[in-house]
């Protein structure tokens, strides 16, 4: 048994990346094609001709990912999120600018986007650290430093002016809380967020009071509780703190894209022609699907160009309007049986450095799927991250790919893996 | 660590189970989505039928469908090395280029708009050839209503944009705003016919606008039906002769086929040139002709309502023999003192009383109408009398609308009871109030379609139908009801017709025509605002007619003179085919009569 499985690639897996990555193609396919002018299918000035391409380049990677030596990762963690480190602030000042942001180098024709690849390095370097965590000193304070590893990455890609790509960082809040974070700091980084766009939503005075009376009632319940009290009143200064500084991140830290694209969520009507176009139009795409669709090439919407972006970030759009609600539904479960089938891959393995990985993974694959989509469908600002597997483009296909197979390679092996 | 595994694969199914959830809500659950999508692709286009073509009795082509073509241009699609060529074939300046050019760029670079409108066809016809070469440029073809003719503005109408008004007062749906329809004439009156049915077309656009083909390859699409085509009763030929004669002059000439109640010509004089209506200068040229002081919008011969004046003197001769108040022969003498009269003192019969107009002689017979002697009160006689004699005017088609095919007829007035009750109160009026109406004067009103129409009784001894303009609408036939009658005894008719006819046939005088019996009656119709009206009312041939006639002409003085002359020509044309009588062609065209006023 044990020598039959010490080689075995997670079959279910790469079924699950087959499917996702042919779906994704017949979709670009799709929200591409001109019903007017057909063109030849070996036009490559077809998206759906080139991501062929793409994909066969990540036939080719898979192939280098699995000829590298397992334990590679794990000893250079460091020395390539160092590198990442490098590339994002090289790129700060050789990069090209495209659309407000800096985050391109364009050598030739190729171009390369430092913050894919410090997905990875990010995934790899905390899982090194924190695989380190049995090895004394407090979790909690381990858990805390080790924020450092993507928060610096993050910073960088937020000076490039790429907030998608950074906010990505964040959803390694989750492989932290697996690890053992302190649920109450995730809970209240989630009521922070939560009381963020309550603020835009309503307005704050309304939200000042709504605190106050809420104060008032805990104030009634906890009265013989010092520490509770305390406690209480510091989670409503802090309240009032987040709720007074919702104007100054909204006017003075987001760029004016950024902050038209987080006010036309809660109202898209505010700038119709502009930002709320996307999310508008994405909307009227993907409601019109109905049921079961409109059929395969049948859309209207992404073909005649209402929807912009219609093959990278608003792709789910094509499946949409053209798959409805039972296409969209059944694509989003079989994404979700997918990151279920990473994390029991995650479960499994004996090292705690594959394991971390696998969650990092499945964090930043998990949090791409759902904002993507709920952007689309107008649940989330439009930060311009790609659903993963689905949207056209080499660099974003590359990066999922190589998350995905650095983790399988590491499985396929995790018999020789030494466990702590 | 076990509860926080689970609780992250909860975390991930619940979030895929909102999304779901979501997608359920503006998939599903909310329809508007589906319906601004379709907003956002599909493109209603309407396709405007054309409108029926309209023919005269004999089938020559009055009113059709003239295509006007404009130049558009799509900016996003043009090569502007091809200008050189556009401002030679257009013959426009690099100016005038630029100008069209920003216009077209600032409405849509992706679509196209108008370049240069309604090229003339000279133009069109040297632009046709290098339409080819000239990328980004398209023709627009639209119609509008062309007339064979100047004439029949009144009868033909013309069409315009819908009112709001009308709008409203639409019960069948079909219109919508911005849609032309029928504003007068027999464009109005056979509007549901010569409209046909308009076509829809459903086409997909992309976000710009351009056009991507037909939706669903044109499932939805409804073809347009062109109108129906009408065939006038109108003779063509003498219409544009009446409206000849008739020009230069105020006034109504209506000709009457009194065998079918069709009418032959209409004119209302002074009339416009219809082609000002039709088409880009309506607004401009509607404002001029309506603040015109002589009121070409006006139908006289249905519209204009004028005292019948001595024509009426037929009338009030076929109700007395009907009566029996008088006798055909019975000589009446006058003395010419009951009332002013240009008729000499002298003894008259039924014939020449209406041959001569005596007014004396209609005032005692009136009188005997309507003071019949069956009541002691002669206001209450008088109030009987003159009710019977009423009855009779009604019968004639007076005092109310005939229901001629042409909108806004109108009725003319023969008063009531109550009208002289008002005036000088109940019982309190009789004959020697009233008798101005024995000589066509006083309170009664008619229009010329109606004085035409009685031209068609007497051609016709007491039978009418009513008058119409269409005669086929498409391949159907129209029918206008039964023929009517007056309960006058064809007998009676004898002297009045002799009288008529005695008046139209001294030789050499302008009414006769060699060769021709036919009846006429003249009105000198007093007009307290100025000079007298002009008419003639009539028949044509005395056996066997063919035309029945009344020409108003205003302020033109004696009916003999301007009315008289008019008629006789129009007689002479349509029965004889031509016209001798040059010299008085000649009279009627220089339409001098104004040194005529009587008296």
């Amino acid at each position: 048994m044990r020598s039959q499985n010490r080689y075995q690639t997670d079959t279910l897996s790469v079924v699950y990346f087959l499917s996702l990555v042919a779906l994704g193609w017949i979709n670009i396919y799709a929200a591409d094609y001109d019903l007017e002018n057909a063109v030849s299918f070996f036009d490559l000035n077809q998206s759906a001709t080139k991501q062929l391409i793409w994909i066969g380049a990540s036939f080719l990677i898979i192939a280098v990912i699995y000829i590298l030596d397992y334990q590679f990762y794990d000893s250079f963690g460091y020395v390539i999120w160092g590198i990442s480190i490098f590339f994002l602030l090289a790129v700060l000042f050789f990069g090209k600018e495209v659309a407000g942001s800096t985050s391109w180098f364009e050598i030739g024709f190729i171009k390369i986007q430092p913050a894919e690849f410090a997905k990875i390095a990010t995934a790899i370097a905390l899982a090194k650290y924190l695989n380190s965590l049995n090895t004394g000193g407090s979790v909690q304070r381990k858990l805390g430093l080790s924020t450092l590893l993507f928060l610096i990455p993050m910073g960088l890609i937020i000076m490039q002016g790429d907030l998608g790509s950074a906010v990505v960082f964040c959803s390694l809040i989750l492989v932290l809380f697996r690890e053992g974070l302190s649920g109450k700091l995730l809970f209240f980084s989630l009521y922070a967020v939560i009381l963020f766009f309550l603020t835009l939503l309503i307005g704050q005075w309304i939200l000042f009071l709504m605190v106050f009376v809420l104060f008032l009632i805990c104030l009634g319940l906890f009265i013989k509780n010092k520490r509770g009290l305390i406690l209480i009143l510091c989670v409503a200064v802090l309240s009032c703190g987040l709720i007074k500084s919702v104007d100054f991140v909204l006017n003075e830290v987001l760029k004016e894209h950024q902050r038209l694209r987080v006010m036309s969520l809660i109202n898209p009507n505010a700038d119709p022609l502009g930002i709320g176009w996307n999310v508008s139009q994405s909307k009227i795409a993907i409601g019109s699907g109905g049921f079961m669709g409109k059929g395969f090439l049948k859309g209207t919407q992404t073909k005649f160009d209402f929807v912009p972006a219609q093959t990278t970030d608003f792709i789910f759009c094509t499946v949409g309007e053209e798959q409805g609600w039972l296409g969209g539904t059944l694509i989003m479960i079989l994404f979700g049986a997918f990151f279920l089938r990473l994390l029991k891959i995650a479960e499994r393995q004996k090292s705690n450095f594959v394991r971390i990985y696998g969650y990092s993974v499945v964090a930043i694959m998990f949090f791409h799927f759902a904002i993507n989509i709920a952007m689309t469908i107008g649940l989330f600002p439009v930060i311009g991250i790609p659903l993963p597997f689905f949207s056209y483009g080499g660099s974003s296909l590359w990066t999922f790919t190589m998350l995905l197979f650095i983790l399988l390679k590491l499985d396929s092996q995790r018999m020789e893996q030494l466990g702590h | 660590m076990k509860s926080r595994i689970l609780g992250i694969k909860v975390f991930i199914i619940l979030i895929i189970f909102v999304l779901s959830l979501r997608l359920f809500s503006i998939q599903i659950m909310d329809t508007n989505y589906q319906k601004i999508a379709n907003r956002n692709v599909i493109q209603r286009g309407i396709e405007y039928p054309y409108r029926g073509l309209v023919f005269d009795r004999k089938g020559k082509l009055l009113m059709y469908n003239e295509p006007i073509f404009d130049l558009e241009v799509t900016p996003k699609n043009i090569n502007l090395s091809d200008s050189l060529l556009i401002k030679e074939l257009l013959s426009i300046t690099q100016k005038e280029f630029e100008e069209a050019y920003r216009k077209a760029t600032s409405f849509s670079r992706h679509l196209p708009s108008i370049f240069y409108k309604q090229m003339s066809n000279e133009k069109f016809a040297s632009i046709q050839d290098r339409m080819i070469d000239l990328e980004g440029f398209n023709i627009n073809t639209r119609t509008t209503r062309g007339y064979a003719e100047k004439g029949m503005a009144n009868i033909l109408g013309y069409v315009g944009e819908i009112t709001r008004n009308q709008l409203k007062l639409d019960t069948t749906g079909y219109y919508k705003a911005g849609d032309n329809i029928g504003i007068t004439g027999i464009e109005k009156t056979y509007e549901a016919s010569i409209r046909g049915l308009r076509g829809v077309k459903y086409r997909n656009v992309d976000v710009q606008g351009v056009n991507m083909g037909s939706f669903k390859n044109g499932t939805y699409d409804t073809l347009s039906q062109p109108g129906l085509d009408l065939i006038l009763t109108l003779d063509g030929t003498l219409q544009k002769y009446a409206e000849k004669l008739m020009e230069g002059k105020t006034g109504s000439l209506v000709a009457i086929d009194p065998s079918s109640g069709e009418i032959l010509s209409l004119v209302s004089a002074p009339s416009y040139d219809p082609s000002l209506l039709s088409g880009r200068g309506f607004s401009r040229n509607f404002a001029t002709i309506q603040t015109d002081s002589l009121k070409p919008l006006f139908n006289r011969p249905l519209q204009a309502m004028y005292p019948p004046g001595s024509m009426f003197k037929t009338i009030q001769g076929l109700i007395a023999l009907e009566q029996g108040q008088v006798q055909a022969d019975e000589i009446i003498t006058v003395n010419g003192q009951l009332i002013g009269d240009h008729a000499p003192a002298d003894r008259y019969d039924m014939e020449r009383a209406i041959t001569k107009s005596s007014n004396n002689y209609f005032f005692k017979v009136f009188r005997r109408v309507i003071q019949q002697g069956e009541h002691p009160s002669p206001f209450i006689d008088s109030r009987m009398g003159y009710n019977k004699w009423r009855d009779y005017v009604l019968q004639f088609g007076f005092g109310n609308t005939l229901n001629i095919d042409l909108p806004n007829e109108k009725a003319g007035f023969i008063p009531n009871l109550d009208f002289y009750d008002k005036i000088y109160g109940e019982e309190r009026w009789k004959f020697s109030n009233i008798y101005s109406l024995s000589i066509g004067q006083g309170e009664l009103l008619v229009t010329p379609l109606q004085m035409a129409n009685l031209g068609a009784i007497l051609a016709n001894r007491g039978d009418y139908f009513t008058p119409h303009l269409v005669k086929k609408v498409g391949n159907k036939s129209l029918d206008f009801g039964q023929k009517k009658s007056v309960d006058i005894d064809t007998s009676h008719f004898d002297s009045v017709l002799d009288g008529m006819q005695a008046l139209v046939s001294v030789p050499g005088s302008r009414a006769y025509i060699p060769g021709l019996v036919f009846c006429g009656k003249t009105s000198t119709v007093e007009n307290s605002q100025g000079l007298d009206h002009s008419g003639f009312m009539g028949f044509a041939p005395r056996k066997d007619p063919k035309i029945a006639i009344a020409v108003y002409v205003e302020n033109a003085g004696w009916g003999a003179r301007a009315a008289l002359s008019t008629a006789s020509l129009i007689i002479e044309k349509y029965v004889n085919g031509s016209v001798k009588k040059k010299w008085l062609e000649n009279y009627v065209l220089k339409g001098n009569f104004q040194d005529a006023k009587p008296k």
